[in-house]
């Protein structure tokens, strides 16, 4: 599992050239050159004006394994799905900038010999926090890539000895109307949460992110601590997580309560398997014109297929 | 003096009309677009539609409920610029969307029940453009009002459109089915005030027998020298 795992991600001090790719600008100036609507092509002028976004840390200009530029800063967290401060992806960063992330505890228990509840700066010292690039594939068929900093779930997991009943790990957002207006919505079952089958969780690829781009993660992004589970549909990788419990029973989860026939609780990347309302084949990488195939695991099928021998993932989906 | 020739209700109408347009390139020079262009073309463009085609449902109900009969020679901008934006959202979707993929778009279209209905409310919305000029109101005679009573059927086929884009379950009430939601209850307001037997009631119920008109209010409103 472990060399598996070695395969995957690529530090950002490993790559050397700095990767040219479309901007947004160079997009609406190639898209006014491409579109049959006229109208954009009065976007072309401003296109090169604007200066870059100050980036930080070494990460931009990484790519991930397949060769993929890891996306802006500024695109990372200024376009969100957080549906506990509002559905409007550019209103996130704005409405979340005020969020508490410290003081903060997650409290992991349920079926485990060690229950633990740990304060975020302690979790920050436990468990060594490396950089690891990572594709996430939006439900909504678009995708990013991301150098997340974080840790295994694995680790955290071993360390309260789950018992021999514990076959799924249910994980809980804070519940905080008060900070979080969205949660004030009665179309959704608050508080957030999610859930992994257990050998899924163990997984290497499975990770708690407290960072990306070498910053401590900010609040639009999940701070101070969030699940990252690349080869699932961005929506199962829970942010702002404040308990961990390791259960019997398959967790019901936020989605699944809304839509069950569209959102499973596996949630796989597949290509294979539409969304009822609109195809999976496809997906936008935020900064790209075009469309991309999407790829079944969201690329990762080598270190995750074999969790899934023998199901049927479009029943499972 | 000569009389300024719009009326504040006209040019509402254009502006709103053009604001779309004028917003959506506003915000491309300034970079105020998402992270996901083409997404936000795709969305603000098909808003912008949906509410002129509420706004063009709403003008026969003005005049059934207030006696207020200007709107009803707005009707036909309102509908032509809900098509100019049903076209433009159509148009990005296949040529920025889909780059041209028409095996994609075509697969898409037929096996998606969202896009069959966005489809199809644009197919219908062709003949009623079309038909817009006062020549063709002249030749179809009765067949002309029948021919654009097809809105009634475009507004339910757009809302739908909608409601299939957003994440969530309308039969249970669970995600983003607010909006979607209340535009349907207004079209379905603007709808039900159209059923015969509604109408009349409201026209017993007229505001002119609540007051008796006096000389004063007939009189021909005079500009002030």
């Amino acid at each position: 599992m472990t060399n598996l795992y070695k395969s995957v991600p690529i530090r950002s001090s490993e790559i050397t050239p700095k990767h040219e790719y479309l901007s947004r600008r160079d997009f609406m100036k190639a898209a006014s050159l491409a579109a049959g609507a006229a109208f954009l092509t009065a976007c072309a002028p401003s296109a090169t004006e604007e200066p870059q976004n100050a980036e930080p840390g070494p990460t931009s200009g990484a790519t991930d394994e397949l060769g993929d530029p890891v996306n802006t800063y500024e695109d990372i967290t200024h376009y969100n799905n957080y549906y506990e401060f509002t559905v409007d992806k550019q209103g996130v960063a704005g409405l979340a900038q005020d969020f508490t992330t410290n003081p903060w505890t997650i409290e992991v228990g349920g079926l485990v010999n060690k229950p633990k509840t740990f304060a975020i700066e302690d979790i920050l010292k436990l468990f060594p926090q490396e950089e690891r690039i990572y594709r996430l594939r939006c439900v909504e068929a678009w995708s990013m890539v991301i150098p997340w900093t974080g840790f295994s779930l694995a680790s955290l997991l071993e360390m309260v000895e789950p018992t021999s009943d514990a076959k799924y790990v249910r994980f809980e957002t804070v519940y905080r109307p008060e900070e979080m207006r969205g949660q004030k919505s009665p179309f959704y079952t608050w508080p957030y949460q999610e859930g992994l089958r257990i050998d899924e969780a163990m997984n290497e690829l499975a990770l708690l992110a407290t960072g990306i781009y070498g910053e401590t993660i900010l609040p639009q992004n999940g701070a101070p601590i969030r699940l990252v589970v690349p080869w699932k549909y961005g929506f199962k990788s829970i942010k702002s997580i404040v308990k961990i419990e390791l259960v019997s029973e398959q967790p019901a989860t936020l989605w699944n309560n809304a839509g069950p026939n569209e959102y499973g609780f596996y949630a796989n990347v597949n290509p294979g398997v539409d969304h009822p309302r609109w195809s999976q084949a496809t997906e936008r990488r935020i900064g790209e014109i075009s469309r991309r195939g999407t790829l079944p695991f969201n690329g990762y099928g080598e270190q995750v297929r074999h969790l899934y021998e023998g199901m049927d993932l479009s029943v499972n989906y | 003096m000569k009389k300024f020739p719009y009326t504040p209700l006209q040019i509402a109408v254009h502006l709103y009309g053009w604001s779309g347009i004028v917003l959506l390139l506003f915000d491309a020079f300034a970079g105020n677009l998402s992270a996901n262009p083409i997404q936000d073309l795709e969305r603000r463009t098909g808003t912008h539609a949906l509410v002129l085609l509420v706004l063009s449902l709403a003008c026969t109900p003005m005049n059934t409920v207030f006696k207020w009969s200007e709107p009803l020679k707005r009707r036909r901008a309102l509908g032509l610029y809900a098509f100019l934006y049903v076209t433009i959202h159509l148009l990005i979707f296949i040529n920025l969307d889909y780059g041209l993929a028409w095996s994609l778009i075509i697969e898409n279209i037929i096996q998606k029940p969202r896009l069959i209905v966005g489809f199809l409310a644009f197919l219908i919305m062709i003949p009623l453009a079309m038909t817009s000029f006062d020549i063709w109101k002249q030749r179809l005679g009765k067949n002309w009002k029948r021919l654009h009573k097809l809105v009634y059927l475009i507004a339910p086929l757009a809302v739908l459109h909608y409601l299939w884009s957003k994440k969530g379950d309308i039969l249970t009430f669970q995600g983003e089915v607010a909006k979607p939601l209340v535009y349907g209850l207004i079209i379905l307001l603007f709808l039900v005030l159209r059923i015969p037997a509604v109408r009349k009631a409201f026209a017993s119920f007229s505001p002119r027998r609540l007051f008796t008109p006096t000389k004063k209010d007939q009189q021909p409103e005079v500009d002030a020298p």
